[in-house]
């Protein structure tokens, strides 16, 4: 294949995407209000990079993720995809039919390795489900590109007739990873893709997709929890907070300077491994507010601890700070966060 | 230097807690699993011991077979649990029942727990704080002392406060499912320390719960170290969590000890390559970014299928002919520091 | 090296275990629960007999005698003479001068021979072929043998039981076969396509489990024309068993049918293009096909006992077709009972087949999730 990547074109881009669960009550189920799970998310992935989309659970990365795959049909908004002829398609009004062609190019790796592999179904099949399903019928054509993928991911091609169970959490994960590649997909979509996995195998599930990116120019969604991973892996970062982007800013540029208190709460909340660096204190007070019932203005403003008077009025817009730094914060500003 | 903990008086007092070459097997159809294989360490009153290792090296299983708690097809094959009492009566647990009255007595009262999921070990059809009056009340009992229940419900409210536990006077009557997994996890901290103990055992308390909520619940728990003087086995996977709140730290491998010392020495100068290849492959805040991490080659092995030798060896990058005969026993390699190496000395177990 | 040599052997293991299918590792945990392996060897037994009960019968549960009343359990001896020489003790009867009742004592120095795979009454192989031999047969055609007593009217007990089990082990099986259909199938609807569907097929599965068994039992046996025959009574049952006996089932089809539906494999098929069917069969069903079985192994004893206890009261299968509950009304009244207890015995059967039902369903489902740990 011979496409130019075309950089001023994103991949992907969300736009006010927005995802509400119906709250029903009573015995006749009326719906009595929401839960904004996502509540109108904007961000663009260019060819190639990783974008790593961090929050605490229940800020509503996954449910985000799980919309731009249409595991979920989204309530609002647009997910627009750049296809291999350069056309745009907004995946989110599609109806299910007509997304079967673009099934095989966003593909999507789980966090449980347990789980996400059909424990009845040897490598060859679940492996292969993809292709089989994407029109490869001969058996034997199947068998030699699963053998090929097992190599990729680092996995014996003998093993493919093996049944998931054989196999430890770390090789569970390649055989997963191995799996979302059948298609050659061109974007990944990685919903905490180690966070289950123990730390001597977190590292080679983590060098595999740089190198996996790196040999097949994939384009990432990473979405974690772990700041440390996400800012291993990731090119940009996303931060979410009940439901909305707080901060999206490149890599560097968030951990050094974090533009919106909450980011950099959250990285003052990382324990660090070294015991001569001491505790910082000053833990995020209060809880994270429910989706159903968000506080007024800024989300994040009753456990802020620069909040002013204006914080719990106005609704602060996710804007432009620094070069390629976007954050929802009135005064970004003025405020000097410390960074990692 | 400055150190996340103050470094605790060694040799002063006598341990609270010996663990002597402790051995857990699990009889399974397949085969006899070996989840603790010789695993010896001490824990002095005050101290907070980490034990460290990845699924599977018998961190919990060791937790449980301090508290009698290993069940079936699990057992204590050898080895003796040596605790220390009020009394300074030195009491083999290995010997009492798991149900007797003398190891019921001493759960709870003088050994606690702090498990991963709180949701689980409450109750959800009594109030948060009956189970805790209730364990009060039930343990001064055992020891003799005439408490009512108005007096328990006054130490419950007390407790909450001290576990930053807003309106305890209302929270004292909600249930298990009415709080959120921060506070959820804090009603637990002081259900564990209801009764005074004087050695609590976390066990990965904050595995479960959010970052930011993690911060707070490990503060809360320097917080009362400080406060209550107990002693704390931390378990956890976490080198963070370690770094933070530990100042001894066991480093385990395959129910095997591999590396045991003062935290700094672990973090700063580690001595089994297992302890330096652990502390190298976690990506931190501060290193370099889309690099390749050094990792641990190969997976952890089938529990049925142990290497023979150091369990560590077919993954060591300094492996050499007889760590795959011979296993390594724990031996000093620094000030308070044991490794289990043939790279630092030459003794092996039979 | 003796250090190597289990490590070696711990890997011969982890290979046998890699490449072994769902239904292997269903039966490698089944075969652990010993109980359940020998219930299911009870069970095996009991539907040889299902297959051919003339086979085991040593004489037509028709015939009767009214001379050979209640003739007590007369038992078999394997040996005689320190040689494999199976033998019937002979029965003596003698009438009591006041009651003038039939008074029956064994004989102990009079032997009936019999042998194995010997000729008698003639019958039809699954109503095919016609043969006469039997597993036990008394040598002498005219010399009957009573291995578990008679009843009232001089008919075997042991060949009446034989062919009251193919009966009674058969409505267990067709009830709840029929039930399981209806079940996967309604509560796979259920489960599934949710919603409307599921509300009413919920409802229809309330209402069922609310409506008290024994008064429906009463009308719908009441309903059926007392000129039916034997099997068609036979079928009706079955089918009212099976129409009210599968509610359960429904609702447990649909209850995985919820929970698989939020599986990462089932979306990771999703994902990967599968159409519905294809995930309903390639992914939902191998996945709860070892639970259902467990569940209809569990729900058969049920089925049975329903049987026995509607044909005990008369309004199930009726004579003269044979079934447990049709043998345990001979045991209805206190005078037969105090006269001729081994009447009871086709209870013990029953007994029999329900543990063994229940050991081997409990055994199913311990092993019905081999991942589970």
């Amino acid at each position: 294949m011979s496409e130019v990547p075309l950089f001023d074109a994103p991949l992907l881009q969300v736009r006010g995407l927005q995802k509400f669960f119906p709250i029903a009550k009573g015995f006749m189920q009326r719906v009595t209000g929401h839960v904004r799970a996502v509540d109108g998310v904007d961000f663009t992935l260019n060819e190639g990079e990783t974008l790593g989309l961090v929050g605490e659970s229940g800020c509503g990365k996954t449910t985000a993720s799980r919309c731009i795959l249409r595991a979920i049909d989204p309530t609002g908004g647009q997910v627009l995809y750049r296809t291999r002829d350069g056309r745009v398609v907004d995946l989110a009004s599609l109806p299910q039919r007509e997304l079967a062609p673009f099934r095989a190019e966003i593909q999507m790796i789980f966090q449980d390795p347990f789980g996400s592999l059909n424990p009845r179904m040897t490598l060859l099949d679940n492996v292969g489900e993809p292709l089989l399903v994407g029109g490869m019928r001969s058996r034997s054509e199947r068998t030699d590109r699963v053998a090929e993928l097992l190599k990729l991911v680092g996995l014996r091609p003998e093993f493919m007739h093996r049944f998931p169970h054989a196999f430890s959490g770390g090789q569970r994960q390649r055989i997963g990873i191995a799996r979302a590649l059948s298609t050659n997909p061109r974007l990944v979509v990685a919903d905490e893709p180690v966070s289950a996995l123990d730390v001597s195998v977190q590292a080679q599930v983590l060098n595999l997709l740089l190198e996996l990116q790196e040999r097949l120019k994939l384009t990432f969604l990473f979405v974690a929890h772990d700041l440390s991973v996400v800012r291993h892996i990731s090119d940009r970062v996303a931060v979410m907070y009940v439901g909305q982007l707080v901060e999206v800013a490149p890599t560097a540029s968030l951990f050094s300077r974090p533009r919106h208190p909450y980011t950099a709460a959250l990285m003052r909340a990382v324990p660090v491994p070294d015991p001569r660096v001491p505790p910082a204190d000053g833990a995020l007070r209060g809880e994270v507010p429910s989706p159903a019932n968000p506080p007024s203005g800024c989300y994040f403003h009753p456990r802020c601890r620069f909040a002013q008077a204006k914080c719990a009025t106005e609704t602060p817009p996710l804007r432009e700070v620094a070069p390629g730094h976007m954050t929802r914060c009135h005064f970004a500003d003025e405020l000097t966060l410390a960074g990692a | 230097m400055v150190c996340a903990m103050p470094p605790i008086p060694i040799a002063i007092e006598p341990p609270l807690l010996q663990v002597k070459d402790l051995r857990v097997t699990f009889g399974l159809d397949e085969g006899v699993v070996r989840a603790v294989d010789g695993t010896s360490f001490d824990v002095r009153p005050g101290e907070v011991v980490g034990i460290v290792g990845e699924s599977g090296c018998g961190k919990s299983v060791t937790m449980r077979a301090i508290l009698q708690l290993v069940d079936r097809p699990g057992r204590i094959a050898s080895g003796t649990i040596l605790y220390r009492d009020r009394n300074g009566a030195e009491i083999n647990l290995t010997n009492l029942s798991p149900r007797g009255p003398e190891m019921r007595a001493i759960r709870g009262a003088e050994i606690a727990l702090i498990p991963q999921e709180p949701m689980a070990a409450f109750s959800p059809v009594h109030t948060v704080g009956s189970q805790i009056i209730e364990a009060i009340m039930l343990h001064a009992g055992q020891s003799g002392r005439r408490i009512t229940k108005a007096e328990a419900r006054e130490i419950t409210i007390g407790l909450f406060r001290d576990v930053g536990i807003s309106i305890p006077e209302q929270r004292i009557d909600s249930y298990s499912w009415q709080l959120s997994g921060g506070l959820r996890q804090r009603a637990m901290i002081a259900m564990a320390l209801s009764c005074q103990p004087r050695l609590l055992i976390a066990d990965e308390p904050t595995t479960a719960i959010d970052v930011t909520t993690q911060a707070q619940v490990l503060e809360l728990l320097r917080e009362l170290r400080r406060k209550y003087n107990t002693a704390i086995i931390f378990i956890t996977h976490d080198l963070g969590v370690i770094a933070q709140m530990t100042s001894y730290v066991v480093v385990m491998y395959l129910g095997r000890v591999m590396e045991q010392g003062p935290v700094d020495q672990i973090f700063h100068s580690p001595k089994h390559p297992y302890t330096r290849a652990l502390l190298r492959s976690i990506p931190s805040l501060y290193g370099e970014t889309r690099t390749a991490l050094p990792v641990i080659a190969g997976s952890l092995p089938h529990p049925f299928n142990r290497p023979a030798g150091c369990p560590f060896h077919p993954r060591c990058p300094e492996a050499m002919a007889r760590c795959a005969v011979a296993q390594p026993v724990l031996l000093p390699v620094g000030d308070n520091q044991a490794a289990a190496c043939f790279l630092h000395h030459e003794e092996a177990e039979a | 090296m003796s250090a190597t040599a289990p490590a070696a052997e711990g890997a011969v293991v982890e290979d046998r275990i890699a490449v072994a299918s769902n239904w292997k590792l269903v039966w490698w945990r089944f075969r652990r629960h010993r109980l359940a392996l020998v219930s299911a060897v009870v069970l095996a037994m009991m539907y040889a007999v299902v297959l051919a009960p003339d086979f085991f019968s040593t004489q037509n549960p028709e015939a009767t005698d009214a001379r050979q009343a209640f003739i007590p359990v007369q038992g078999i001896h394997l040996f005689h003479d320190g040689k494999l020489d199976p033998w019937v003790p002979a029965i003596a009867g003698k009438r009591h001068p006041v009651t003038l009742r039939m008074e029956w004592s064994i004989d102990p120095n009079k032997r009936v021979p019999v042998s194995f795979f010997g000729r008698g009454h003639r019958w039809y192989v699954f109503g095919l072929f016609e043969t006469n031999v039997h597993l036990l047969t008394s040598d002498d055609p005219r010399q009957r043998i009573f291995l578990l007593g008679s009843d009232r009217l001089g008919r075997d007990q042991w060949s009446r039981i034989m062919h009251g089990t193919q009966t009674s082990m058969t409505v267990g099986l067709v009830a709840v076969a029929l039930s399981t259909i209806l079940g996967v199938v309604l509560g796979g609807l259920s489960g599934y396509v949710g919603g409307k569907t599921d509300s009413v097929i919920q409802r229809l599965i309330e209402l069922l489990q609310s409506v008290p068994t024994i008064p429906i039992w009463l009308a719908l046996a009441a309903a059926l024309p007392r000129d039916w025959t034997p099997i068609q009574v036979f079928f009706a049952i079955t089918v009212i068993l099976s129409l009210i006996g599968w509610t359960t089932l429904g609702r447990e089809v649909r209850g995985r049918f919820l929970a698989l539906r939020e599986e990462d494999f089932v979306l990771a098929a999703r994902l990967a293009g599968c159409s519905r069917m294809r995930i309903i069969l390639r992914h939902m069903v191998p996945t709860f096909a070892s639970h259902i079985i467990a569940t209809a192994s569990l729900a058969i004893p049920v089925m049975i006992i329903n049987e026995t206890s509607l044909s005990f009261l008369g309004l199930g299968i009726r004579p003269p077709a044979i079934s447990w509950g049709v043998l345990l009304q001979e045991a209805q009244n206190i005078q037969s009972l105090a006269l001729a207890p081994w009447l009871l015995i086709p209870g013990l059967v029953v007994i029999l087949a329900v543990l063994a039902f229940n050991l081997v369903g409990d055994g199913l489902r311990d092993a019905s999730d081999p991942y589970s740990n």
